[in-house]
């Protein structure tokens, strides 16, 4: 048997914007194994929710991930929805998918910036930020937060968007749109980025599925699903396909994502021209949460569940939160193996790590 | 597929002004809903304390006996619970974010001094 030498990545690590470990077992430059271990932000924000009372864990469990943090709220509000058996008005699920695909947006423009830093990209990097800037402000005048949008609760949403803003919002879609439409181009034809991402990390669709990869990792590898398509939200109600790419590498991960953006800003447009009138929120004065319930979403690095269950008290009894990158690992570590020391970073951002949700 | 198709993009913005802002000289107006700080008016509190009983953090802390009223910038995470249910409708949300601190300090006020302890009544953006 070769000498295998051992490479430690991360936890910190500049590629790296949060803190995970692998450890890399390399033959010469060639990765033969790699052991991930995970821990470093753990904050028991699990434990937290069996301490508060159920309307204020809703902030918590927005604050469980910067990036994807509508989606948690919005998990969380829809597990205690159901729990009550709140019909939540059309209004308020229009403007929550709004918001959720935002979300989305912002999230994977970081994350085409942190992966055109990966690989030595920087102005790329500097211009995908700039258009995420763009959308921020965009969520900032909605909702009143830049990453902690703040605007879901229990029962519905917060505040109300006016008609005006609404229409303000679909004009700045569209320069949002142009603006990404330059940058995509580059991503989708540039030879810096092809030489990086095309053939790199390749996963067929059956290991994607048999290791349980979820979101943009899964539909890369050819394999349409997408937890969307259970309809919650005003999902059902919106014209939509998963986006699915064939080739299972870096570069198919990017263009699933770039896609998505894309598909996104459909999906806002699609909810402005559909917004219904009337309340947004109901009141359950004096109920209190009783049974269990397990809720799907998905969030811009895959599909996230919610488990939670609840004995009648102003607390949940136990609240399970399981994150896309979680799931992501298993893959991941299939991934690096047998691929070149330089190409681990690229490999790693593709998953799109999001520490702080795997964590909690 | 290109090596330079990146060079249209960069060249027009090393032409136009920077999207960025030169920041401590121009800054931009926060929108309407921007969460910036939470703003207290003493004279019509009842000092009931709820929004310290519904404060996530802790950062509001109420006293009935002392009549006294005061928040810790640092630790409030602007979820607007306060604001919410206060029922005298004393504690708004501005939109202006608080100044930065160098020391930790709480904004503490009496009700029979209606000025606050902190000579930072308003921010100074």
């Amino acid at each position: 048997m070769a000498n295998t030498t051992i490479v430690p990545f991360g936890p910190q690590h500049p590629v790296l914007p949060e803190p995970i470990h692998l450890d890399l077992e390399l033959d010469d430059e060639r990765v033969v194994q790699a052991l991930p271990s995970i821990g470093y932000v753990h904050r028991g924000l699990e434990l937290l929710a069996e301490r508060h009372d159920f309307v204020e864990m809703a902030q918590v469990a927005e604050r469980i991930c910067g990036i994807c943090s509508f989606i948690h709220g919005q998990g969380y509000c829809q597990g205690i929805e159901h729990l009550l058996g709140l019909e939540v008005p059309p209004r308020a699920v229009y403007l929550r998918t709004v918001w959720a695909e935002m979300s989305r947006i912002q999230s994977h423009l970081l994350w085409l910036g942190l992966s055109a830093d990966a690989f030595g990209f920087e102005s790329l990097f500097q211009h995908s930020w700039r258009i995420r800037e763009m959308l921020v402000d965009i969520i900032e005048e909605t909702t009143g937060g830049r990453v902690i949008f703040g605007s879901c609760k229990v029962g519905g949403i917060r505040k109300d968007v006016d008609a005006e803003t609404l229409r303000r919002v679909g004009r700045r879609m569209n320069e949002i749109e142009a603006a990404f439409d330059e940058v995509a181009n580059i991503f989708r034809g540039d030879r810096t980025v092809k030489q990086r991402t095309v053939g790199v990390g390749v996963m067929s669709a059956e290991d994607a599925y048999a290791l349980g990869a979820v979101g943009p990792v899964l539909r890369a590898s050819g394999f349409a699903s997408d937890t969307r398509q259970l309809g919650y939200a005003a999902y059902g109600e919106l014209e939509w396909e998963p986006v699915v790419e064939q080739s299972g590498d870096c570069y198919a991960r990017c263009e699933v994502r770039l896609r998505e953006i894309s598909q996104s800003i459909d999906l806002i447009r699609q909810c402005l021209d559909r917004m219904p009138e009337g309340e947004i929120e109901v009141t359950f004065k004096g109920q209190r949460p009783k049974g269990e319930t397990m809720i799907r979403l998905e969030q811009p690095r895959g599909e996230v569940c919610y488990y939670m269950s609840a004995n009648g008290q102003k607390n949940l009894e136990r609240f399970r939160v399981r994150t896309p990158t979680f799931a992501n690992i298993a893959p991941l570590v299939h991934m690096l193996k047998g691929c070149d020391l330089a190409d681990v970073p690229v490999i790693v951002l593709t998953i799109d790590p999001c520490v702080s949700c795997t964590e909690r | 597929m290109s090596w330079f198709s990146i060079s249209a993009l960069v060249t027009r913005s090393a032409l136009h002004r920077p999207v960025t802002r030169l920041y401590p000289f121009e800054r931009r107006t926060p929108y309407a809903k921007t969460r910036g700080h939470i703003e207290f008016k003493i004279n019509d509190c009842t000092f009931c304390t709820v929004c310290a009983v519904k404060c996530p953090t802790g950062a509001i802390v109420a006293s009935k006996q002392d009549k006294t009223w005061a928040i810790d910038h640092s630790l409030c995470i602007l979820c607007g619970n306060c604001v919410h249910d206060c029922r005298e409708g004393c504690i708004t949300q501005c939109n202006e974010p608080w100044p930065p601190m160098r020391t930790k300090e709480i904004v503490s006020f009496r009700q029979d001094f209606a000025t606050p302890s902190s000579s930072k009544t308003r921010p100074s953006v």
